[in-house]
């Protein structure tokens, strides 16, 4: 490159001021503290205004429903939900994403937000079971537990990092079988879609996903799902803007009504 | 071995290089940089640069030796580096035809095919992998004859991760090779034909010489994007350690468990393509 002469002055000054206005910009980002615990200062009405509820995905149909039973008995509230896995969740609630509630599908994601202080005591609130997840009308004729170590197979398991895939060891140590997966999937939806598409021959998921996969999926049930548990905790978030909406919701999911709605999903008392 | 016909000389002595080398030099405003533009270049500059400093700053870099070491780590790396060269070298057999077909003057539909091509860069790659699914997947268009007569279908294998990225990377190569082909004179591929060369010839001795710079350009995007693929690799192929995890679903699946590992991974992923990248241009520069 045949450069002209610069002009030095100007560009590196620039430059610099730039670098140091951004330096500062970080730097206060950074030292910034966790953000205290805001006294539940006083709202006007307990069961007005708006939260957000950030939840797992599993959890999907059934807190749609529940939020709109709430919102009908609530006259004045707006409940948001954001689904998605619940260790993306809390690492978002952990980085200070403004929400209320925080339902999650592990007590140990849930643990991430307890951890950091981001959230108050957790309650149970639901349990859910593992499920043999085949096509609709089971065309590769599976039978059981068994096909899941055969190598000519196609299995689709959730990677063991996740809750799905976590309970899914527990059930393959419990009854001696060595899995042959060809996919370990991210998050528990994941491995459903794979199912309901006939690319594997069968799969390990949650009740509640093969229900809400409505025709698409055929389940069998096995009886060591009751070695694997996975149970639901859910709590209020410390930086809700609106703590005593987030406790009224809390409380509605674990009345009889919400459970009710949460029981025909597929899932069982905590 | 330089034949007095061979390619370098022949595009040496154009008139086409002189006129832009003059143009280079008349430049009167080279080398003062207004601040109207150096803010801006600045910030985005800065934009661009810090979030990897961010990175960099926060890896746990006392793991290091533990997460870069683990054979997850490596098997990923080894998959990524393999699949992302093989999905670049198909880019280029398929990709630089295509974009001489879209770059001939007068093609009718032009305009629509442009459109078409550019559909994979607008489309979410998770909806690319599903898309790849409806073809190539075992209850797919071509992917169910094919799993009734052989047995074999894509999913799960390392070529599902060749084909995800394949998918997602054409169109960086395409693109770029249709516009270094568009500001390439044309003149010479013309001059050739009335001397008698037949189109393959003035394709392999002329217009390649030519456009050469565009293409290691596009061959140089389409290796970044395969290399970051994510979406399609994930719905299409799977995630199974050796055969279809790669480096990009190595760092999103560490973050479940352990954002500082996948800090890492990621610093890893990116110093590598880095360096690969840093060498290959070394390479080019000096032959164009």
């Amino acid at each position: 490159m045949n450069a002209a002469p610069v002009r030095k002055a100007d560009k590196p000054l620039l430059l610099a001021a730039l670098l140091a206005l951004l330096g500062l910009l970080i730097s206060a980002c950074g030292a910034q503290p966790q953000p205290a615990a805001p006294s539940p200062t006083a709202e006007g009405s307990s069961s007005r205004g708006a939260i957000t509820v950030l939840a797992a995905a599993s959890l999907t149909e059934a807190f749609n429903q529940i939020g709109k039973d709430f919102e009908a008995k609530n006259p004045g509230s707006k409940v948001t939900f954001s689904f998605g896995s619940s260790a993306t969740l809390a690492t978002q609630i952990v980085q200070g994403a403004p929400a209320d509630v925080f339902a999650a599908a592990s007590p140990a994601t849930m643990k991430t937000v307890t951890a950091a202080g981001a959230a108050n005591t957790p309650k149970d609130f639901v349990s859910n079971t593992l499920e043999i997840a085949v096509p609709k009308g089971n065309p590769h004729k599976i039978t059981g537990l068994n096909d899941f170590g055969d190598e000519s197979r196609r299995i689709a398991l959730c990677a063991p990092q996740v809750p799905c895939g976590a309970a899914a060891v527990k059930v393959f140590a419990e009854v001696k079988i060595v899995p042959k997966p060809d996919t370990l999937e991210q998050d528990v939806k994941a491995t459903l879609q794979k199912v309901a598409s006939d690319e594997v021959d069968a799969a390990l998921v949650y009740k509640t996903d093969v229900l809400s996969a409505g025709d698409q999926v055929d389940g069998i049930e096995f009886p060591e799902a009751q070695q694997a548990i996975n149970v639901y905790p859910m709590a209020t978030l410390k930086d809700s803007k609106n703590p005593a909406l987030a406790q009224a919701f809390l409380d509605y999911v674990l009345s009889p009504e919400g459970q009710a709605v949460l029981a025909k999903a597929g899932f069982a008392q905590p | 071995m330089p034949s007095p016909d061979s390619e370098p000389t022949l595009v040496g002595a154009t008139p086409a290089t002189r006129r832009v080398g003059t143009r280079a030099t008349e430049r009167p405003w080279q080398g003062r940089i207004p601040p109207l533009l150096a803010a801006p270049a600045a910030v985005a500059l800065l934009f661009l640069v810090l979030p990897l400093v961010g990175l960099v700053i926060r890896a746990p870099w006392t793991d290091v030796g533990a997460v870069l070491g683990s054979a997850g780590a490596l098997q990923a790396l080894k998959l990524s580096m393999i699949t992302a060269t093989v999905s670049v070298i198909i880019v280029v057999l398929i990709g630089v035809p295509l974009a001489w077909v879209m770059a001939r003057p007068g093609l009718r539909g032009a305009s629509l095919l442009r459109a078409l091509i550019t559909i994979p860069l607008v489309l979410p790659p998770v909806v690319g992998g599903v898309a790849l699914f409806t073809v190539l997947g075992r209850a797919g268009l071509i992917g169910r004859p094919l799993y009734q007569l052989t047995g074999f279908a894509f999913p799960f294998t390392p070529y599902a991760v060749i084909l995800a990225q394949v998918f997602v990377a054409l169109p960086f190569l395409v693109l770029s090779v249709e516009g270094a082909l568009r500001a390439s004179d044309r003149r010479y591929e013309e001059a050739a034909s009335t001397l008698g060369a037949r189109p393959v010839t003035v394709f392999r001795r002329i217009t390649l010489p030519l456009i050469g710079p565009g293409i290691a350009a596009g061959a140089v995007l389409a290796w970044a994007r395969a290399l970051g693929e994510f979406g399609a690799t994930i719905t299409f192929a799977g995630s199974f350690p050796g055969t279809t995890r790669t480096m990009p679903l190595e760092v999103y699946l560490a973050l479940e468990t352990d954002p500082g590992s996948a800090l890492l991974l990621s610093v890893l992923l990116l110093g590598v393509s880095v360096a690969v990248l840093a060498l290959l241009r070394e390479r080019w520069v000096s032959r164009w």
